[in-house]
């Protein structure tokens, strides 16, 4: 496998590095990046922690001359290559600035990797809220379906200027395509993405509500967090990438079918065997979290509406 | 119906301030409500305390709920002391399984009942 770390990678312009990836040999890993600086999203260095945790560490093979590989070192990822960073470096306080490379195999290991996110973040309350809601839902998916041992590899940086949080969460398990085709019939990997994006879709049956444990609506709620906000959200997996582009209109109108939203898609990248997914949450404009779930909640009312296609009344829970 | 009492039950014992644990969800479901259910008990879920909770922590809590004694299910639980996030997250997947099939009176009772 080769991969080159060029200039900068953020998800806005992520394409043109996954189109440089090889995945072929996967028992070898050779990096390499620009000879001075370079910058890449943590969503990348997921995917290099994801594919090199399993070679051999005589086999992998980094070669970069930019000063700039220290934010590799400090982020944890010679670690799960296992080779010496090849470097000095002051190690600063964690707090407040990233949350290195995390392996999380577990459901326990996912809450209790919640619960520090937030002292480990510096954040407030209110702002750690679309955080962690994305961060569950996606390890959580990655947990019940990828079907993968390695379970879920995440990190995340902080950017107090732009009061920026990015996030990766990546897998090396079955990929959405394999879980979906379980309950429907898809012809590729771009189908299966449009699918596992779309509320109501699950891999785990094709019954209107879902099953007692999946609903198929988590990714439905990322990318609406991701809309509403004005926020990135992509997601790759197989040949297939799916980019939510930032919303330019004022105006908020939920879709169900994610190819109707502002968006890019790809479908003949490199194979990437399992799922990778990257978003970032800008804090500065983040609507109201209970104003978002009031919009998903009217989205799916009007569908219920649109469904019965006459007057019905629905039955709601009781408060005290 | 007559009612045999009411089951209470500390969201926050078991979930701590944010509620996405679905492994919890679904041994709450399995070991209190639905046994609860079946006594002809009312059921409190009490989220005093809980600051949040995803859509697939409540779907995994309820949703099966739902679908074995059909919607009128809800006159026999209570969400007490929920948040404005916690009860807009009740309330859209009390909503979306109402998507499914609208209710009679006939679907009012029990799908199915194990003695």
């Amino acid at each position: 496998m080769r991969i080159h770390l060029p200039n900068s990678v953020f998800l806005g312009n992520i394409n043109h590095f996954l189109n440089g990836f090889d995945p072929s040999e996967p028992d070898k890993l050779e990096i390499t990046s620009h000879p001075k600086w370079f910058w890449v999203h943590p969503v990348v260095l997921c995917m290099i922690a994801a594919i090199g945790k399993p070679v051999r560490p005589e086999n992998v093979r980094f070669e970069s001359l930019a000063r700039t590989k220290h934010y590799l070192t400090r982020m944890g990822l010679f670690d799960f290559l296992g080779i010496p960073p090849d470097m000095e470096i002051e190690q600063h306080e964690q707090a407040g600035r990233f949350v290195p490379l995390t392996q999380i195999k577990t459901s326990d290991e996912l809450t209790e990797f919640l619960q520090e996110l937030q002292p480990l973040l510096h954040l407030q309350p209110e702002d750690v809220e679309p955080i962690r809601y994305s961060i569950s839902e996606l390890v959580r998916n990655v947990l019940e379906h990828s079907a993968s041992e390695e379970g879920a590899i995440v990190c995340a940086q902080y950017f107090p200027n732009k009061k920026m949080i990015r996030i990766g969460i990546v897998d090396t398990g079955l990929g959405i395509r394999r879980t979906i085709s379980d309950s429907y019939a898809v012809q590729d990997d771009l189908s299966a993405l449009r699918l596992a994006l779309t509320p109501g879709i699950t891999g785990t049956t094709n019954r209107p509500g879902g099953s007692e444990q999946n609903a198929g609506a988590g990714l439905f709620f990322i990318k609406t967090i991701a809309y509403v906000n004005r926020d990135p959200f992509v997601i790759y997996s197989g040949n297939a990438m799916y980019k939510l582009l930032k919303r330019t209109s004022s105006h908020i109108v939920l879709r169900a079918n994610p190819l109707d939203d502002r968006h890019s898609k790809e479908s003949n990248l490199p194979h990437w065997q399992g799922v990778v997914a990257g978003i970032d949450i800008g804090l500065e404009k983040t609507k109201e979290f209970t104003e978002l779930l009031d919009l998903i909640r009217n989205f799916y009312w009007q569908s219920i509406k649109e469904k019965k296609k006459e007057k019905y009344r629905l039955r709601k829970p009781k408060f005290v | 119906m007559k009612r045999n009492g009411n089951v209470t039950i500390k969201m926050i014992e078991a979930v701590g301030t944010f509620a996405e644990n679905k492994d919890v969800a679904r041994d709450i479901r399995r070991q209190q409500i639905l046994p609860a259910l079946e006594q002809k008990k009312t059921v409190t879920l009490d989220f005093a305390g809980v600051e949040s909770a995803t859509q697939s922590f409540v779907h995994a809590l309820i949703s099966e709920v739902i679908r074995q004694y059909r919607i009128d299910v809800l006159d026999q639980m209570i969400f007490k002391s929920c948040n404005d996030v916690v009860k807009n997250i009740v309330s859209i997947v009390t909503d979306y399984m109402q998507y499914e099939e609208e209710p009679t009176e006939a679907d009012a009772k029990p799908k199915r009942t194990r003695r």
